[in-house]
């Protein structure tokens, strides 16, 4: 170890109490690097492009890359918190990230703004008051596509996840609204590629429509495998193997298919319209469902800055639960235990010229909240 | 459970292990002629998968797809013996390791910074898609029976070239003596650039036909290097008759396991508890028959006394 | 010799000023990180125990670094939720006493090893390698389907474990418990390298016939040298566990036992502050190159390639010159 970071150090530290000014500094955890780099490159995009659009000096955000790696997101926690003094954090991509960040972030009086997990402990028993999800809670794209299922007439759906906490909680939020018959239940190993042997299965059941959740790139090899394997069951799933990053790489596998989704970039405001052409003119590509959440949740946190200062930690809280921001989703609000009440559409994959994308053909959930919010005790 | 099912899963265990085995051959005979743990294999599947997926999006052709793919791996295979590899033959396996390692790292973060963090697109081409009829009312997905076939061919070329070919008696005698291929007057650095590169071919031409039908993205290269390591380590470091038999095993265990393990314990278990007992079994699988075949055969099947 | 005794001095006065200065400036994040540091030098040192002295090339240790992670996870979640860890035949109940914690920590990941070592030193050489990779493997994908502690999630705590008379939760008090760990541990190896035991092992290493020829057993001296080694992994992994105040599968990756090789090989193969220096040094590249840029692996990856090319026997053989052998 040199010196340098020693007298680094001791430097910040001296502006650190020369230069205490007012406003508010933001901590941005995500995954910038690695597998899984698009998702927190979307949100990180999106939060300062609201940031940046707002004109606002008071405002400060500290961008780091957790790798993906839970140890490397608890350090940074740690860095930001101790180090940087942040009062506010945000970025989490992955539910298990944020089960190692988030209840030692809180627990330290920070605000902690979920733009992407919504694991169901922090939903339920683990909830905090100072933990707002600006997302959804982990199980309701699922719960939407169950009831998505019902209206479309299925009565044997196949259904197929990871073997990991968020494969089981999606095949329990599917089946939680889900009225018809499982033909089949399988879980996948986690960071699977090939699924011949899980569409074989599919085949010999008597399924008469197929829902999965596989995330990332689990899904675009299972889409992809799908349409070659000559099986034309309806499929149906979360956005998350249809978002507007991953849908190019999957191609014609995917026209038709249908997906739920909180946002899609044809919901019907003017704030979604202006911020799906700002972002496109600024990055060069269509936003996500990601960009999104990360877009709005910079422009909650600063429409809380408007009416409250963050040193006072009750009337911020308040102002944060009013959620009195105009979101790109149209209607947004807070469920007692601080998780989004919102619509969940059903998006289809359509081609737009060259360009793969979703439109939305009808509301899966009206108002939708969580399962878990009875449990939360704040 | 019918016997068409059980058919399928083992064409499907079949064509995994025929894809296995393209990786696994590079990197045994690499093991065997040069006595390198090459860690950096999985990076040239990577690296032919991307190839491949640029040159179909500009030209649309899958065949120069594949063509691109060879080419680039083997001239990145090359590049790195020429610049790092060749450093390493006589290191201890510790120095490889840790040097090849790095090389991960490096070619991973360069690929994503050259083609970004998105997955990149590639498709079987449209005369490959859909599936055939095969005898008995069997269904399957012609894409993937091209795979076997391809596999296969490699498989027969590869044991003729060794068998037959000058190149063939240049490796099999570079395998047993290293010392003597050179007192023979043969040029030790160009064999080993060229048995690199081969490796190295096969590496990018199996992450080509496999990226078609998965996602094309960084990383992709590290679980499948894993495996193949798995089944050279069970067939025999060296030997490419037990890499070829090593990667069917792994192949069908890994398939046939993740097929029937959840329904062997839906006989005494709930569905739940029996779905998730033997999900987590048949993860385990592979490297439960890895660490079986080496208690019995240290050296793997066909690793010699 | 001398030289290496000055770098070893100069380590461990260097892992003492560094958050001391820290803790008078008021930043408990640089604290945080030597903290990082001293645990993967205590990680670095349980493998070069194997690999340094006896020659066993284990690309699994990680194993034994999240067995004792889960370890300290599981008796602390139990603790927290006042739940028994087991009720039948006997009462067990979680605790998070960080001493008991250490304790069942080391004892379980040794006897893991002690399992692990006893069927792949069977084999040798590659294999050797593949094969605590496979058990590696195994392990990290048990964790992720178990689903009763978090599976891929990980189980979280939400404050350290106790030590009598100490608060944990304040990092430079942290900081104190690891380090006089690290110094248990490097004078306990250090002892261990010169017991007839230690030099027994070196010795097999070097020459198996000749100390068969003495009436020993390479394999039982193997095996030995495998179980402690483990054990001292473990500990590391229970206290990275309560650093991080969390604990998850990606501790028992492969890539997690890639890099702990990395802080032995970084610092230099089979010499006691090897590791220590190899961990500071890891520690400081992963923190100051990840500022540089969104693809600062390239210049990880560079910088190992170096290291393995050119410097032959780590920081330490740059340094200190290459007195002791490192065949």
């Amino acid at each position: 170890m040199s010196l340098k970071p020693l007298l680094a150090a001791i430097c910040t530290a001296a502006l650190a109490t020369g230069a205490q000014a007012e406003g508010l500094k933001v901590g941005m955890i995500t995954t910038l690097s690695g597998g899984g780099a698009g998702l927190g490159i979307d949100v990180r995009d999106g939060f300062v492009l609201a940031v940046e659009q707002s004109g606002r000096d008071d405002i400060e955000v500290v961008v780091e890359d957790d790798q993906r790696k839970p140890d490397i997101a608890v350090q940074l926690a740690d860095k930001l918190i101790q180090s940087e003094k942040v009062d506010v954090l945000t970025g989490i991509i992955w539910s298990n990230l944020a089960m190692a960040v988030v209840p030692g972030a809180v627990a330290q009086g920070k605000f902690y703004l979920s733009p992407n997990a919504g694991p169901s402990p922090l939903a339920g028993r683990g909830c905090h008051q100072n933990y707002f999800n600006v997302a959804w809670q982990n199980d309701n794209l699922h719960e939407a596509a169950g009831a998505h299922a019902n209206s479309t007439g299925y009565e044997k759906t196949f259904i197929l996840a990871p073997n990991y906490p968020a494969g089981k909680d999606a095949l329990a939020g599917f089946k939680r609204f889900y009225e018809g018959d499982v033909a089949g239940e399988i879980y996948t190993k986690l960071g699977q590629t090939d699924y011949a042997s899980e569409i074989a299965q599919i085949r010999a059941s008597d399924a008469d429509s197929v829902f999965f959740f596989l995330p990332g790139g689990m899904g675009i090899s299972f889409l992809k495998q799908y349409a070659d394997s000559g099986v034309d069951l309806p499929v149906v799933g979360p956005a998350f193997s249809f978002d507007q990053g991953i849908l190019q790489a999957v191609g014609d596998a995917a026209l038709g298919v249908h997906n739920t989704s909180q946002w899609s970039k044809d919901i019907d405001n003017p704030t979604n319209a202006a911020f799906v052409e700002s972002f496109q003119a600024k990055y060069g590509r269509l936003p996500s469902l990601y960009a999104s959440q990360g877009f709005d949740t910079a422009n909650l946190l600063m429409s809380a800055m408007d009416s409250a200062d963050v040193t006072d930690q009750d009337a911020f809280r308040e102002a944060l639960k009013a959620a009195n921001f105009s979101s790109t989703r149209g209607d947004f609000e807070f469920g007692p235990n601080h998780h989004p009440i919102q619509d969940i559409y059903v998006r289809e994959v359509i081609k737009e010229g060259d360009v793969y994308t979703n439109r939305i053909i009808s509301v899966g959930l009206e108002d939708r909240g969580d399962a878990y919010a009875a449990e939360c005790q704040m | 459970m019918s016997w068409i099912l059980l058919v399928e899963q083992t064409l499907n265990g079949l064509q995994f292990g025929v894809m296995l085995f393209l990786m696994a051959a590079g990197l045994t005979l690499i093991f065997g002629v040069m006595g390198l743990i090459n860690l950096v294999h999985g990076s040239l599947y990577m690296i032919g998968a991307f190839a491949a997926a640029a040159v179909a999006a500009a030209t649309g052709s899958f065949l120069l797809a594949l063509i691109a793919s060879l080419a680039a791996a083997a001239a990145a295979g090359v590049v790195v013996e020429t610049t790092v590899i060749r450093r390493l033959y006589d290191r201890d396996h510790l120095d490889q390791v840790l040097a090849t390692f790095a090389l991960i790292l490096i070619f991973s973060e360069g690929t994503r910074w050259v083609f970004g963090s998105f997955p990149l697109f590639l498709d079987p081409p449209d005369y490959l898609s859909g599936s055939v009829s095969l005898p008995f009312g069997i269904e399957y997905s012609r894409y993937r029976l091209s795979l076997i076939v391809v596999g296969l061919a490699v498989a027969a070329g590869l044991f003729w070239m060794i068998a037959k070919t000058r190149i063939g008696i240049r490796i099999r005698a570079g395998e047993n003596d290293r010392e003597m291929i050179g007192a023979l007057g043969i040029d030790i650095s160009s064999l080993y650039t060229l048995v690199f590169a081969l490796g190295a071919a096969l590496a990018g031409l199996a992450g080509a036909l496999i990226g078609a039908i998965q996602s094309v993205q960084v990383g992709m290269g590290e679980p499948v290097l894993i495996l193949a390591f798995v089944v050279i380590v069970i067939g025999g470091i060296g030997s490419i008759k037990g890499a070829l038999i090593g990667a069917i095993l792994v192949g069908l265990t890994d398939t046939l396991g993740g097929f029937l393990l959840p329904k062997l314990f839906a006989l005494f278990l709930s569905p739940s508890a029996a779905t998730s007992v033997g999900s987590s079994l048949a993860s385990m699988s592979i490297y439960i028959l890895m660490a079986g075949v080496l208690l019995v055969r240290p050296k793997g099947l066909f690793g010699g006394v | 010799m001398k030289r290496e005794f000055l770098l070893n001095g100069g380590l461990l006065i260097l892992l003492v000023v560094i958050p001391a200065v820290a803790w008078f400036t008021d930043e408990p994040f640089l604290i945080t990180l030597v903290t990082r540091a001293v645990i993967f030098s205590i990680a670095g040192i349980g493998l070069n125990f194997a690999l340094g002295f006896g020659g066993l090339v284990s690309f699994g240790h990680a194993a034994f670094f999240g067995l004792g992670g889960y370890a300290m996870g599981i008796l602390a979640y139990h603790a927290q939720t006042y739940t028994p860890m087991l009720e039948w035949p006997v009462l067990v109940e979680g605790t998070n006493s960080m001493m008991i914690i250490w304790v069942i920590a080391i004892v379980v990941s040794a006897l893991a090893a002690l399992a692990i070592g006893a069927l792949s030193l069977r084999t040798t050489g590659v294999y050797f390698i593949m094969i605590t990779l496979a058990f590696g493997q195994m392990l990290y994908y048990f964790t992720i389907s178990w689903s009763a502690y978090g599976g891929e999630d990980g189980l979280s705590i939400y404050v350290r474990n106790g030590f009598p008379g100490l608060n944990t939760m304040d990092p430079i008090q942290f900081f104190i418990i690891c380090y006089v760990l690290l110094l248990v541990v490097v004078y306990g190896v250090y002892r261990a390298e010169k017991s007839p035991f230690g030099l027994m092992l070196q010795a097999a290493r070097q020459n198996e016939d000749r100390v068969q020829a003495v009436g020993q057993v390479p394999y039982r001296l193997y095996l030995t040298a495998f179980t402690i080694s483990g054990a001292i992994t473990g500990l590391a992994g229970a206290l990275f566990a309560d650093l991080n105040r969390f604990v998850s599968p990606s501790m028992l990756s492969w890539q997690t036992s890639g890099e702990i090789m990395i802080f032995v090989i970084l610092g230099g193969v089979g010499r006691v502050f090897g590791p220590v220096a190899g961990a500071a040094l890891f520690v400081l590249l992963e923190h100051s190159l990840g500022g540089l840029s969104e693809y600062w692996h390239i210049y990880l990856g560079a910088i190992l390639l170096g290291v393995v090319l050119f410097a032959r026997g780590g920081l330490f053989g740059l340094i200190a010159g290459r007195e002791v052998a490192h065949d």
